[in-house]
């Protein structure tokens, strides 16, 4: 049973829709403080609040969007990108942030993220990873560790999973960073940049989920996985994306990976604006 | 919009043509979408036009991504469309849904090729009249219009505009591949301002704006993200902020709503074409490309002295149950030729409610219907 606690208010507040609080999500949950981090990076950034949107699609992490006192949509299940595309490509002086999970923003909605990096759209994407499908009572994911147990996985899991940085990157992203929540400060810079940053860009927040995950592969308290990270990250700025696959136990590599320049969607097709204009004086 | 944007004029255009201009005389200005036949030109003539007048065309990497790119476009203050057939109107489902649950204004346009799965690529049916009615999960209501020609693929699209913006919906546009490979000639007006229809916007400030407010009417203002109004949307059931509320109590309200918004408008939505329905003793029900066929059919069977008239349907959803029900108590039958093997036949046998007989005239699809076998069956009902 929740008990309704009483607190101040936060100078953050105003990014908040304080009237839904309590959350949905579960104690010692990685999602929040990840929140936390993206409307400190708002500010940081130095965006105006009225042109920022926030879209995304379904499971826990799905959830930011209606937490988030911006422009926010809660979409279909995998299908905040290409919402956020449109919303993007129709009104281009709005930064537009995906927040979701690694199940909605992989599995499902995967095709649409390689597809949003190779276009390199003005977009910031942040994927919760917490390894599994939380909402759904703990399922494995394309990105459960190989042998990590899950509810669909209780022998093991037995499927190799993606390595997002270097799928992303691949792909064409031009901003990939990989950060967990217990790195809330560098978090937070990392996505200050990326909102400024043309571009794709995306950054894979690793995140506990101590009601599933993390108990049933041995780390059952709400600390357990954020001692984890704390002992197995290792800070590797620059580091080739290919090098920095996860594993069930072994280290965490985070940092900032990719940051190029490359013309965005919008430039691009400012170029085809020109060509059809020009195109239709000629024939005139 | 300045004028030079349109190409107005009289024009000899394939009906997926002249359903982009449509859009373009709307004022779309955004289209996402996937290559598929018999609905290919609606895209390619997008890609060439909308640059043009300054508007976005995105191929997107499937349909899924082009129905959620159209609704987020939506969002944006933009008026958008996509087009496909069959295969990619089954991916469009779920997210035609969310802009049912959104209320989001926007425009699909289905040139039906025969199925089901891949079918019969570029050639006609009519096969998903009723999936355009329930293809997504969930009890809604929905707008679906019928074009019989290339210039109705024109003006219905510009209704179909219009339509989405008024009652915050998708509205289909449910042609065929007949209709849309056919070439005629087709008049593009000049459509001034009053012709054109858009979706209500908040008038109050944002601290005082509730996003599914509907004290003053069953449709509620709709902002657009970056105005400030920090407005959220959900496809879980809401409540009128916009936030999810899990109750049964919420779901009513919401659901009763989105339905009742198209179902208490049936008179303002709803449009037939009536030929000689009056005094008629048999009455072809028809619609799209088998309407036309129906028409000659008729034709013959009053040169033969048969009391013959033809319904065709211009709005197929929501259906006009009224209309058809003041028929059935005045007529024998009624015979509803289409490209399926029995859609639409139900819904007139739901209104005639055994009040007069109802014959289906079924074709599988890959061809249009010869006059012949409604003609044959005007004669047999007539009898």
């Amino acid at each position: 049973m929740s008990k309704m606690l009483t607190v101040e208010s936060n100078p953050l507040d105003c990014y908040l829709r304080v009237d839904r609080i309590p959350h949905i999500w579960c104690a010692s949950c990685g999602i929040g403080p990840a929140t936390g981090c993206f409307v400190r990076a708002i500010d940081r950034a130095g965006l105006n609040p009225d042109k920022v949107s926030v879209v995304s699609g379904i499971g826990c992490s799905g959830r930011v969007a209606g937490y988030i006192k911006l422009d926010s949509f809660h979409t279909t299940h995998g299908r905040a990108l290409p919402f956020a595309t449109g919303l993007k490509l129709a009104n281009p002086e709005l930064s537009v942030t995906v927040f979701s999970g690694d199940g909605d923003i992989v599995a499902i909605g995967g095709n649409h993220l390689i597809h949003s990096a190779r276009r390199n759209i003005d977009l910031t994407v942040i994927c919760i990873n917490n390894f599994n499908y939380g909402m759904t009572g703990g399922q494995m994911g394309p990105t459960t560790p190989l042998d990590a147990r899950s509810t669909t996985s209780p022998y093991g899991n037995y499927e190799y999973p993606f390595n997002l940085p270097y799928l992303v990157a691949a792909s064409g992203a031009t901003y990939v960073a990989r950060w967990t929540v217990l790195h809330v400060r560098e978090l937070e810079r990392s996505i200050a940049e990326a909102l400024n940053k043309r571009g794709f860009s995306f950054i894979e927040v690793l995140s506990p989920c101590p009601t599933v995950y993390g108990r049933m592969n041995k780390m059952p308290r709400g600390l357990d996985e954020m001692r984890a990270y704390k002992e197995r990250s290792v800070i590797r700025d620059g580091a080739d994306p290919k090098d920095v696959e996860l594993s069930l136990n072994g280290p965490i590599a985070v940092g900032k990976f990719v940051d190029i320049e490359r013309p965005t969607l919008w430039d691009c097709y400012q170029q085809v604006l020109d060509r059809a204009r020009n195109r239709k004086k000629r024939k005139e | 919009m300045p004028k030079d944007e349109v190409l107005c004029g009289e024009f000899f255009i394939n009906g997926d043509t002249a359903c982009a201009e449509g859009a373009i005389s709307a004022g779309c200005r955004f289209f996402a979408g996937y290559p598929i036949t018999p609905a290919t030109e609606v895209a390619e003539r997008m890609s060439e036009r909308l640059p043009q007048v300054g508007g976005v065309f995105i191929q997107m990497e499937d349909e899924i991504a082009s129905m959620n790119a159209v609704l987020g476009a939506s969002w944006a203050g933009v008026k958008a469309m996509t087009s496909t057939s069959g295969p990619g109107f089954s991916l469009m489902m779920e997210n035609i849904g969310l802009g049912v649950m959104l209320e989001t204004p926007c425009v699909v346009a289905n040139v039906q090729r025969a199925g089901p799965s891949t079918g019969l690529p570029t050639l006609v049916a009519q096969g998903d009249m009723m999936q355009a009615r329930w293809g997504s999960h969930g009890h809604y209501e929905i707008i679906a219009l019928v074009p019989d020609s290339p210039q109705e693929m024109f003006d219905l699209t510009v209704q179909a505009f219009n339509l989405s913006e008024k009652y915050r919906v998708p509205v289909l546009l449910m042609a065929d591949e007949a209709v849309g490979h056919m070439s005629e000639k087709v008049v593009i007006p000049e459509l001034n301002s009053r012709d054109l229809v858009t979706r209500p916007r908040p008038k109050v400030t944002p601290d005082k704006y509730v996003p599914y407010d509907t004290k003053k009417g069953l449709v509620p203002p709709m902002a657009i993200a970056g105005e400030g109004y920090r407005f959220h949307v959900t496809g879980l059931t809401h409540d009128d902020r916009g936030y999810p509320t899990m109750t049964a109590q919420a779901q009513d309200k919401l659901v009763r709503r989105l339905v009742d918004k198209i179902r208490l408008n049936v008179k303002d939505i709803t449009r037939c074409q009536e030929v000689d329905t009056e005094g008629a003793e048999v009455i072809v029900v028809s619609y799209g490309i088998t309407a036309r066929i129906a028409r000659y059919a008729v034709q013959k069977a009053r040169q033969e002295g048969i009391k013959a008239g033809l319904l065709r349907l211009i709005t197929v959803w929501p259906f006009p149950d009224e209309r058809i029900k003041e028929l059935a108590a005045a007529t024998k039958a009624f015979i509803v030729p289409e490209i399926n093997y029995g859609q639409i036949v139900r819904e007139v046998e739901r209104c005639a409610a055994g009040k007069a007989k109802v014959r289906l005239v079924p074709h599988m699809g890959g061809a249009v219907p010869l006059p012949d076998v409604i003609i044959e069956a005007i004669r047999e009902e007539a009898r």
